[in-house]
């Protein structure tokens, strides 16, 4: 019995025989006709879906911000005019810097803020303490919620001359309209909706975490605190990208919100609401539009190049 | 000829019979060129041959028949009905109206791909540069004919459905006035005088703030409101005149008559409500309705948020007071909505049935009783069931010698929504900074107006 066990294994590591090997590559070349046509078709469909959704409106949207397109007209009536829309977005477009500067704050605020809270809601909700499944919802309540559902609701706790807010603080103060408040009101609503988020992904990720580490972590005379930061935070690293690529982006295409309260003006410019005003409104400067949705692609790049770095490098020390 | 007795003849008349004779082989050309519209870039190939292409004749037009498509911004309940009723009204057994009803800001933000794409064969829309931008385009179609066939409409309408080209592209419907609204009741109450300059308006502000009242209700959350504002001061500061060319990006805004206009609205900013950027014009209006303010410059809709009857009986206006006497108070603004036809219409014999239809006093009679917040543009429709307000709307419009649009459809669209409302905004903001303010203005309408 032992020798025979002991021998298995060690069967198993051998080289594969001449003949199963040549069989497996047999199977490759096996590829019937409809197996190659499935494929190609499995391939080349999600593929030009890419090309034509993805790299053929990000491709013109840079080419275009080299124009003065007004998106009325024959593609012929398109006058290249150089760098002219970024020198004028720049330069003079008032609302640009603000913007940018909201895009930057909105990050922090996810980032400082936001996304830690959701991680310790996920993890508080972790322990199983009673009515858990309660709190998930409450929390998680706000993400599900309709846009124009959650521009209502904050718009009846905000609103100077009827809000709740104003009401039970006995105070006249203009949440959405004073131009120095109204981007904390909306950081505050973001928030709101970002923590539930952040916290279902973090909870799911705590619940794949095989329970036998902490308990060794705690074995090894480890307390709460430095079981989670040395023991389950670097195991959850996976979820813990995902979680920072989640925050970047919702900070980058902030939009909805800001759109819903006052279309992004007055102190709520974001780059995404100033490319909609531009380009999507009657207004119509598409180039000059695409000029400021090329600067956001640029900057999210470098957000995705730092990623890319770090997933690659893992990848080579493995 | 002997006198046409129905409308149909009459317009029958106006085509020669050459035209109604070449008539169908250009409709089908045309028809072969839709085909291709899906395809890329196709549009604006089509804008250039559809300026070429031929137009339905009159003979036609009397014996239009087939399935028309009306697309309408008038999203809220009360117009809806109303245009419901107004098509009904039409009474044309040959034509099949699909009224296409899309939300009132949805339909503006998304008018390019609207007449870039599948527009319907008539459409509402508004006068001034912002009708002649898309006829500029070649994005609407030119309905001088059904024109000939209009009466009642003043010069001034027909102007101002009038683009670069000399042809007419608009239909006028209705139309109120911007001035300053108040209600009469608290003006008796108080003692207080209706003023005619600046000054006396002024003064009746710090007494109205004395009485504990707001003197000038003001909302600009959605960032035109104070547009309106803007236009009356420059009106009576600078006239109609300078306000045409300063829209239409002639004049600089960096010039001292600009700067006054941001100088004697500053003089006033103090009697205005406070914490203007978050409320919006509803909000506002509503303060004037509870008698928390004492006036308030805006267009006569603000009448939607006062119930109907007593309480909007107890509503009137005045012109905005003279500043400058050389100028005097001539000028009105008086935004004109109405009517546009597709440029590649699928069913215009309908299209301009339809329209001349829209023009008459009878059509605009039946939607005018239903929002009496605007006034029929046809001078032959019934004024007898107008309410106080409505009649003296008429009287006031009429004693104009200028009628304006209003900044954002007197002055291009890209300029007025990224430029100038932001650029209001910030000066409500901060007051200040007038020549920073201006300077930006005109250096943001140089890239603007050249492009």
């Amino acid at each position: 019995m032992t020798a025979q066990s002991e021998i298995a294994p060690a069967r198993a590591a051998d080289p594969p025989p001449d003949k199963p090997r040549r069989a497996r590559n047999q199977k490759v070349h096996k590829l019937t006709r409809t197996d190659l046509i499935v494929v190609s078709v499995m391939v080349a469909v999600p593929t030009l879906l890419v090309l034509v959704l993805v790299w053929f409106p990000a491709v013109a949207t840079v080419a275009l911000s080299f124009t003065n397109w007004n998106g009325i007209g024959a593609l012929s009536s398109i006058k290249a005019i150089g760098a002219d829309n970024y020198t004028n977005v720049a330069t003079n477009y008032p609302p640009f810097w603000p913007a940018l500067q909201h895009n930057l704050l909105w990050l922090a605020v996810l980032f400082v803020v936001a996304t830690p809270f959701g991680m310790f809601l996920a993890v508080l909700l972790d322990k199983e303490i009673k009515g858990s499944r309660v709190y998930q919802t409450a929390f998680y309540l706000p993400v599900i919620m309709s846009l124009a559902l959650v521009g209502f609701v904050w718009q009846l706790i905000y609103s100077r001359d009827q809000g709740i807010l104003n009401a039970v603080l006995g105070t006249q103060i203009d949440w959405y309209g004073d131009s120095s408040i109204n981007l904390w009101a909306a950081l505050v609503a973001a928030s709101w909706k970002h923590v539930g988020y952040i916290m279902l992904l973090y909870l799911a990720g705590l619940k794949a975490v095989d329970p036998s580490l902490r308990e060794a972590a705690m074995i090894d005379g480890a307390n709460e605190r430095q079981a989670f930061f040395r023991v389950i935070f670097p195991v959850m690293r996976p979820i813990n990208i995902i979680v920072l690529v989640i925050t970047v982006i919702e900070a980058l295409r902030a939009f909805d919100l800001v759109y819903v309260i006052n279309k992004g003006r007055n102190g709520l410019e974001t780059i995404a609401t100033l490319v909609t005003q531009n380009v999507v409104g009657e207004a119509s400067r598409v180039g000059f539009g695409s000029a400021m949705a090329t600067i956001m692609l640029v900057i999210s790049s470098i957000f995705v190049a730092i990623y890319l770095t770090i997933v690659m490098r893992e990848e080579r020390q493995k | 000829m002997s006198r046409p007795s129905t409308e149909a003849q009459y317009l029958a008349g106006l085509t020669p019979a050459s035209v109604a004779a070449t008539r169908l082989g250009r409709r089908s050309l045309l028809k072969s060129a839709v085909a291709g519209a899906g395809l890329l870039g196709a549009t604006g190939l089509l804008a250039a041959c559809g300026s070429g292409g031929g137009s339905a004749g009159a003979a036609d037009v009397a014996n239009a028949s087939g399935a028309l498509s009306f697309g309408s911004n008038q999203s809220d309940a009360t117009p809806k009905a109303a245009y419901e009723a107004l098509v009904k009204g039409f009474n044309d057994p040959a034509i099949q109206i699909t009224t296409n009803t899309v939300d009132h800001n949805t339909f503006q933000e998304n008018i390019n791909n609207y007449l870039q794409g599948q527009p319907d064969d008539v459409f509402t829309w508004f006068a001034g540069y912002r009708m002649q931008f898309f006829a500029q385009q070649g994005l609407a179609g030119d309905i001088s004919d059904v024109w000939s066939g209009i009466q009642g409409d003043s010069d001034a309408l027909k102007k101002a459905s009038t683009a670069a080209d000399g042809k007419q592209y608009f239909v006028p419907f209705d139309y109120y006035p911007w001035a300053v609204y108040y209600r009469p009741s608290v003006f008796a109450a108080k003692g207080y005088q209706v003023p005619k300059t600046l000054d006396e308006y002024v003064a009746l502000g710090a007494q109205m703030q004395k009485d504990g009242l707001t003197p000038i209700a003001f909302g600009d959350k959605d960032g035109w409101p104070a547009m309106g504002t803007f236009d009356q001061l420059n009106l009576r500061i600078n006239g109609y005149q300078f306000h045409v060319d300063l829209m239409a990006g002639k004049e600089a805004w960096d010039s001292a008559k600009v700067k006054t206009v941001f100088d004697t609205w500053k003089r006033i900013l103090p009697l205005h409500q406070a914490d203007s950027l978050g409320r919006t014009w509803q909000e506002a209006a509503q303060s004037l309705q509870q008698k928390k303010s004492g006036t308030y410059v805006l267009g006569m809709f603000l009448g939607q948020q006062f119930t109907k009857g007593a309480d909007q009986d107890d509503l009137d206006f005045f012109t905005f007071p003279e500043i400058d006497s050389n100028i005097g108070t001539t000028a009105v603004e008086a935004p004109i909505d109405g009517f546009m036809m597709a440029a590649r219409p699928k069913n215009e014999a309908a299209a301009k049935k339809f329209l001349s239809y829209l023009a008459t006093p009878q059509a605009q009679g039946i939607y005018v009783k239903s929002d009496p917040t605007v006034v029929a543009a046809n001078s032959g429709a019934d004024t007898s069931g107008y309410t106080k307000l409505q009649k003296k709307a008429v009287e006031f419009v009429a004693g104009a010698k200028e009628i304006s649009q209003f900044m954002d459809r007197d002055t291009r669209p890209d300029f007025a929504s990224t430029v100038m409302i932001p650029a209001i905004q910030s000066f409500i903001k901060n007051p200040n900074d007038i020549d920073g303010l201006t300077k930006s203005i005109e250096s943001q309408k140089k890239t603007i107006f050249t492009s």
